[in-house]
């Protein structure tokens, strides 16, 4: 029978299944970070449990980490602990960790695919819900919770139900000023928040087999957004290519068979999905999010939608509700709202390609002085990339804050945050209610929209710009 | 994990759409190592004004929110990041069961895994129960979940799905990592017939 890329991961992967029970599911590569972590630790310490395979386990710390000078103290105590004690469980359990100090430290799903760990044909977990990041490669990647965490470590095993196949068919070409961002922006808008809920989505279709690497990441990075625990895309030519020489890439014989291997995954001609969605890329525009969740999205052309001519009383409100906590009226653009600050980084956006796409813009202009502009590189690999491509002098001479690689601003542990009332327009992947820092109010876009905004202070078209 | 058993309470209503985990506990509060202490830290931004003082129009800061051990909040409750510190913070609070008509997949998962049992119900159950809060601050419901049964105020016994192997662990106490341990030997047989892809 033929079978989707899905169910030939899940099947190639099932160490036993019981009747009434979920599935038990071996996990290739787990990556550990220190935030949710700590905790699966402890357990293991409690029951005397050593990390079942080390070899399959790597740790970075990326979530609460200051993204100032890394040679100085950390300030925050609580934020210090945390990041000890990372070192300190990996220590003592075995791990290989890309701590505060590595060179090779940076958001976990940015280090994974740089080094090679993340392949074709993988299951890949990691205690946070962007782990769908990997899918990019043609591999099964969950956010777990903490729980699990503990279970991959001391089993390298997740009990897991089959999910739904859920097709998202994106054919056409991008304009310019329209990216990969925009794309998922644009789906998860057209589904909702929950649409995804107990799927797995394959993101398929020429505009998506058009995408590089790392915007086929961004893509499925947001794929949670769209409520699927994971989303992927089938492993072709350009997957093989980005993989090529990375460190822990297959050499040799060894990436022959791997060859082999990866090109029997895509879909089956004639396999079916249990649900499908088409995107047309050539009518997509620069997206941008209006609310407070990333479903709460449009055409940045686009008025803002009006609460009263929505039927659904509970959908009425919350678009009320967002739009009163983001001080916007209902029925007015977007285009030329003021913003404050500029981030241009997170797990979404903050690749090698993601830099070079803003300072494409940025160079020889100046950013406005309303505006702090934050730009994040992803991890230190792509710190030294920019540097060696002179992209830290193109940002900082257009008055760009250039910081060393983390989280930052998506979640805001780390002191990088909005205050009360401030807009941003952040490439990142979250606009929660003070996701950015306590009554903070996030526009997510692509890094080309971000970085005009950068330029003029307010919302723009980046196709004015171009 | 301490066994699940049948209980009666008032329901503290939210309604709100779309409640993701960074409101059920901001992300500034996740720098702990540790699970416990959240429950002051439960919708902390909701529920304290910027000086810290608590909102008296927040649910969770009336009278009738103490001692409840039922949520009854809008739909897809849990979405966004997969910290577990949410149902962590919801159960040390005192709450034992969320009800919605649907849930996020991860927040799901982690809420089983302590004891927080999540009850989907239909749009007009939903609706139900809201009215009967609002109409009455203390109603109960009744939760069997053996029977897997919630009974509405009104008397009405509705049935929720929930699979057979959560129930169990649920009602048996029984933890899933205690349950995988013993499946080591068809975990070494899987690894010994597949050659690991890579080295860390």
């Amino acid at each position: 029978m033929p079978r989707t890329i899905i169910e030939k991961l899940w099947d190639s992967h099932v160490v036993h299944q019981q009747p009434g029970a979920p599935t038990l599911l071996f996990i290739d590569l787990h990556l550990v970070h220190e935030v949710t972590s700590p905790q699966a630790f402890d357990e293991l310490r409690e029951r005397g449990l050593p990390v079942r395979r080390p070899d399959l386990t790597i740790a970075t710390a990326d979530h609460s980490i200051p993204t100032t000078d890394r040679t100085l103290p950390i300030v925050d105590p609580i934020a210090a602990k945390q990041l000890a004690q990372l070192e300190t469980n990996c220590a003592d359990f075995g791990l290989r960790c890309l701590g505060v100090h590595s060179d090779r430290q940076g958001i976990v799903h940015v280090i994974g695919p740089e080094l090679g760990l993340t392949q074709p044909g993988m299951t890949v977990t990691c205690g946070d819900s962007h782990t769908a990041t990997h899918g990019a490669f043609g591999a099964l990647a969950f956010g777990i919770g903490t729980s699990e965490v503990g279970h991959v470590l001391a089993t390298q095993c997740l009990l897991q139900r089959p999910s739904k196949t859920f097709q998202v068919k994106v054919d056409g070409a991008l304009k310019p000023g329209v990216s990969a961002k925009d794309i998922i922006l644009a789906l998860i808008s057209k589904i909702g928040i929950g649409g995804g809920t107990g799927s797995v989505f394959e993101y398929t279709g020429s505009a998506i087999r058009a995408l590089g690497m790392e915007e086929r990441m961004t893509v499925c990075n947001m794929s949670i957004e769209g409520g699927a625990r994971a989303g992927l895309v089938a492993p072709d030519h350009t997957t093989y290519q980005y993989l090529t020489g990375r460190p822990h890439a297959p050499q040799g014989a060894a990436w022959d068979a791997a060859i082999a291997r990866w090109d029997q995954l895509p879909t089956d001609d004639g396999a079916v999905y249990d649900r499908s969605v088409s995107i047309d890329a050539d009518a997509l525009e620069p997206m941008i999010t209006y609310g407070t969740n990333p479903g709460m999205g449009m055409p940045i052309t686009s008025a803002l939608p009006e609460p009263s001519a929505v039927a659904d009383p509970m959908q009425r409100d919350s678009i009320a509700k967002a739009l009163k906590y983001m001080g916007l009226e209902g029925g007015k653009p977007l285009l030329g709202h003021p913003v404050d600050v500029v981030f241009i980084g997170s797990c979404t956006n903050s690749r090698i390609t993601d830099l070079r796409t803003a300072a494409s813009l940025l160079k020889g202009r100046k950013v406005s002085p309303k505006v702090r502009v934050m730009v994040v590189p992803g991890s230190q690999e792509v710190k030294r990339q920019a540097i060696a491509e002179g992209l830290p002098e193109i940002f900082r001479a257009a008055g760009c804050d250039w910081r060393e690689p983390g989280c930052s601003m998506c979640i805001a542990m780390n002191g990088d945050q909005l205050s009360p009332g401030q807009y941003s327009v952040s490439t990142s992947n979250r606009n929660f209610e003070g996701r950015q820092g306590k009554g903070g109010r996030t526009f997510l876009a692509s890094p080309l929209t971000a970085a005009a905004a950068a330029l003029t202070g307010v919302v723009t078209d980046v196709r004015t710009l171009l | 994990m301490k066994p699940f058993t049948n209980f009666t309470s008032r329901l503290v209503p939210l309604p709100i759409n779309n409640v993701d985990t960074d409101q059920i506990i901001p992300a500034r509060f996740l720098k702990t190592t540790s699970k416990l202490g959240l429950d002051r830290q439960l919708f902390n931004d909701w529920r304290y004004d910027a000086e810290g003082r608590p909102n008296p129009d927040f649910i969770l800061n009336q009278p009738r929110a103490q001692g409840a051990q039922v949520l009854l909040a809008g739909d897809n409750f849990g979405c966004g990041s997969s910290r577990e510190h949410a149902p962590w913070a919801l159960t040390q609070f005192g709450f034992r069961a969320v009800i919605s008509t649907s849930f996020a997949d991860i927040f799901k998962q982690n809420s089983l895994k302590n004891s927080l049992l999540p009850i989907v119900v239909p749009p007009d159950v939903h609706e139900e129960l809201f009215a009967a809060v609002a109409a009455d601050p203390a109603a109960e419901v009744k939760i069997d979940l053996a029977q897997q049964t919630l009974t509405t105020p009104s008397g009405r016994s509705v049935e929720f799905p929930i699979d057979a192997f959560s129930r169990h662990c649920l009602l048996e106490g029984v933890d899933e990592l205690g349950y995988i341990l013993q499946r080591s030997p068809e975990i070494a047989a899987y690894e010994a017939s597949h050659p690991a892809p890579i080295h860390t």
